[in-house]
């Protein structure tokens, strides 16, 4: 393995198909980072990159970096209740990546077809509608916000037929 | 020199540090003879450099063994499993020969149930057990240890990997141990029985340090601390329960006559609303450890501007520039600063925290010594301006967490940064590199870094000069590691003698060639060449070819033999073997 082996060692970051520009040279933009790919959150959360490709790297201990640590035990199970079911049903947000995701997951939970829909768009021909109870005790609805300021400040969740948010005026267009 | 032995043996027991132990054992052959009689305490660095066998050879009477396995890599994943570092060999011997044994403190060892349990049976008077980043062993041997160390004043578990089967360990500890006098728990996940723990805080009038883990749960704690208000460092469970008015009232009162309490730390989970409790104990706060808080920068702020004594915080990124900013006001005794990144994989995180923070601090901690800094950006003016003001700095771990990341502004290399930083820190002890640097670095830390004893360097460096700068130039280096450097066999054949005077080094993904790894051993019969390449294979190598891994240790133990396959002892000219 001679100094060609090396570069499959270094780190590059490049949208496909880009030219790194080779050389020792480091001009001015590129980072370079592990060119495994990196996906954006659509939901407006940074980008993610995956750094685990590098082993060992960031030097944290792995004291840290494993399920005992941080990120991972932030418990985020909060009620959901449908307007005329008696019994609620609780579902954990970190499970979800985006609200599309959960709109599918509270359809399969209560049947109610087009809320992942409703939620991203203002469509109206969902029967239903998402609300949620913020920390201030407020109830927003649920979409406006990015994703993960959503998860940290939900403390729970209504779906309320249409007809509800239609008395209160919650729609912004005036197409209707 | 005509003093009878009794006499040197007094004046000996006054001296305590084992350099200074050592110098004296150098003096002539009578101190020699002396000092090895009544030496009590030993440090083994490398536990491959010195068998057991010789260690009880030279030194009889021991009572205290301290001792070090794994390289620091290990800590980061980079050595394999079943690289070594028993700790069976040594307590077999010890077992046998130090009856009188009261202390044993390891460091990433390996470590058995059946080890912990020879411990507990071996020595009647046995007090000190600290068992950092080790693994191997479970809850069973801690069982062992309580049930049968009728004398135990300590047990440190800090940060070890242990199986943990149950909680029950604790209640082996019998109703008539009272010496207990620090504890540290909060590596284990099972939760213990609370009576028992209760009982034992009960009766254990000495406890100054008590570490609980996470499934202590947050509403029990003032129980506990009702049982001991003479403790010196807490560690808390998990921080947070239901908001519940009578929870949060006993928690604070038990608090508040806590009036010896100088250290916390735990804080998992934390709800920040039962944060208030603590603020009765941060005037007399020296040491906070917050780096398991995922709280924001307001309510770390609130805390850290309480703490008016404070010399040690680790805490997360989410402290925030400002956050710091606070701390350089507030604290001005402050000694040491962690900050650990609180999502250490994300490219862009959501945490306003630069390297203006701990120019900050920099700026307002006169006292400021040592840092471990997690960053995402980094500027050659920043670290000037940090090495100008901090002069007196001995630690300075910078981790850029972009590997090869350049200074942010102007784009360039950060060797001027970090030059300035060697140049300026005279009494710079050790030092961790990051970020976009070339073999310029080198040249500034060769030829200011008079006083370095430990360089940790990553993706830096553009040849083997580099590496010759380090090894030809810093006079007090013991520890180097390198990962994922173009260093090679140049620099490492021209300065072999250089690693004799040196614990280890290091290197990892760099290119050093396995000829060069057989010529080094050949040439340096008292260090260790180990070869770690778990691709196999290793003998068909050709000699041109790089290793993944290399390890080079001084020992006057010859080459060890408990290695898995995938590591190699190079060769050794078997005439220069005593």
């Amino acid at each position: 393995m001679g100094p060609q082996g090396l570069e499959s060692t270094e780190l590059r970051l490049g949208l496909p198909g880009s030219d790194d520009g080779g050389g020792g040279e480091r001009s001015v933009k590129k980072r370079v980072f592990s060119g495994g790919g990196w996906e954006a959150d659509v939901c407006g959360g940074g980008k993610k990159r995956n750094m685990d490709l590098v082993v060992g790297w960031p030097p944290v201990c792995l004291h840290r970096k494993n399920k005992k640590s941080i990120c991972n035990v932030r418990n985020l199970y909060v009620k959901v209740s449908l307007d005329g079911a008696p019994i609620l049903r609780k579902v954990d947000l970190s499970c979800f990546k985006g609200y599309w995701e959960l709109g599918m997951g509270l359809e399969e939970l209560f049947d109610c077809y087009g809320i992942g829909e409703a939620m991203k768009e203002e469509n109206k021909s969902c029967e239903y509608i998402a609300i949620y109870e913020d920390k201030d005790a407020d109830w927003m609805l649920v979409g406006d916000v990015p994703w993960l300021m959503f998860t940290e400040t939900c403390k729970r969740l209504r779906i309320k037929r249409r007809s509800y948010a239609d008395g209160i005026g919650l729609h912004a267009d005036e197409k209707d | 020199m005509g003093f009878p032995e009794e006499v040197l043996e007094h004046v000996f027991s006054f001296i305590t540090s084992h350099t200074d132990r050592n110098v004296v054992s150098l003096v002539c052959k009578s101190w020699y003879e002396i000092e090895r009689w009544c030496r009590r305490r030993i440090f083994v660095g490398n536990c491959y450099a010195v068998s057991p066998a010789m260690m009880i050879r030279r030194f009889p009477e021991v009572r205290s063994v301290e001792l070090k396995g794994k390289p620091h890599f290990a800590d980061f994943n980079l050595v394999p499993d079943g690289w070594g570092g028993y700790f069976y060999p040594w307590i077999c011997e010890m077992a046998r020969a130090y009856p009188w044994l009261e202390e044993i403190k390891l460091k990433r060892m390996v470590v058995t149930d059946d080890n912990l349990e020879l411990i507990s049976k071996s020595f009647k008077n046995f007090k000190v057990l600290v068992l950092s980043s080790c693994e191997g062993f479970s809850t069973h041997g801690l069982a062992a240890i309580a049930a049968n160390c009728r004398n135990l004043r300590e047990l440190d578990l800090r940060e070890s990997e242990v199986e943990d089967l149950s909680g029950h360990w604790l209640s082996h500890f019998p109703d008539s141990c009272t010496s207990l006098q620090s504890l540290n728990m909060s590596c284990l996940s099972s939760e213990v029985s609370f009576s028992a723990l209760q009982r034992l805080i009960a009766r254990s009038p000495n406890l100054k340090t008590l570490r609980l883990n996470r499934a202590v749960p947050l509403e029990k704690l003032s129980t506990l601390l009702r049982r001991a208000p003479q403790l010196v460092e807490l560690g808390t469970g998990a921080y947070s329960a239901e908001i519940r008015p009578d929870v949060y009232a006993n928690l604070t009162e038990a608090f508040s006559r806590c009036k010896e309490v100088k250290g916390l730390s735990g804080f998992w989970d934390v709800l920040p609303s039962y944060l208030p409790a603590i603020y009765s104990v941060c005037s007399r706060l020296t040491s906070l450890n917050l780096s398991y808080a995922t709280i924001q920068s307001p309510d770390v702020t609130k805390i850290i501007t309480q703490c008016p004594n404070l010399q040690s915080l680790s805490v997360l990124d989410y402290i925030e520039d400002t956050g710091l900013n606070a701390l350089s006001l507030s604290c001005k005794d402050l000694r040491e600063l962690r900050v650990f990144p609180s999502d250490p994989f994300v490219a862009n995180a959501n945490v306003s925290l630069t390297e203006q923070g701990l120019v900050a601090v920099s700026e307002g901690c006169s006292k400021l010594q040592s840092v471990l800094y997690f960053c995402r950006q980094m500027s050659n003016s920043a670290l000037t301006t940090i090495a100008k003001n901090r002069p007196n700095l001995t630690c300075f771990r910078l981790c850029i967490l972009e590997p090869r990341a350049p200074d942010y502004l102007t784009f360039e290399p950060l060797d001027v940064g970090f030059g300035a930083i060697v140049e300026h820190c005279k009494q710079l002890q050790r030092l961790s590199l990051s970020g976009l640097l070339t073999d310029r670095v080198f040249e500034y830390i060769g030829k200011w870094a008079k006083k370095l004893e430990m360089l940790s360097i990553a993706f830096a460096g553009d040849s083997d000069l580099g590496l010759h700068h380090v090894l030809s130039g810093c006079d007090s280096l013991r520890k180097l590691e390198i990962r994922d450097c173009p260093f090679g066999d140049k620099a490492l054949l021209a300065n072999v003698s250089k690693l004799e005077t040196m614990r280890s080094l290091w290197m990892s993904s760099c290119s050093v060639s396995l000829g060069a790894c057989k010529r080094l051993s050949q040439k340096m019969p008292r260090l260790n060449v180990e070869v770690i390449d778990e691709q196999g294979d290793l003998d068909s190598r050709p000699d041109n070819c790089h290793v993944e891994k290399l390890y080079i240790y001084r020992t006057v133990a010859g080459p060890r033999f408990d290695m898995p396959s995938f590591i190699r002892t190079m060769d050794q000219n078997p005439t220069y073997r005593s």
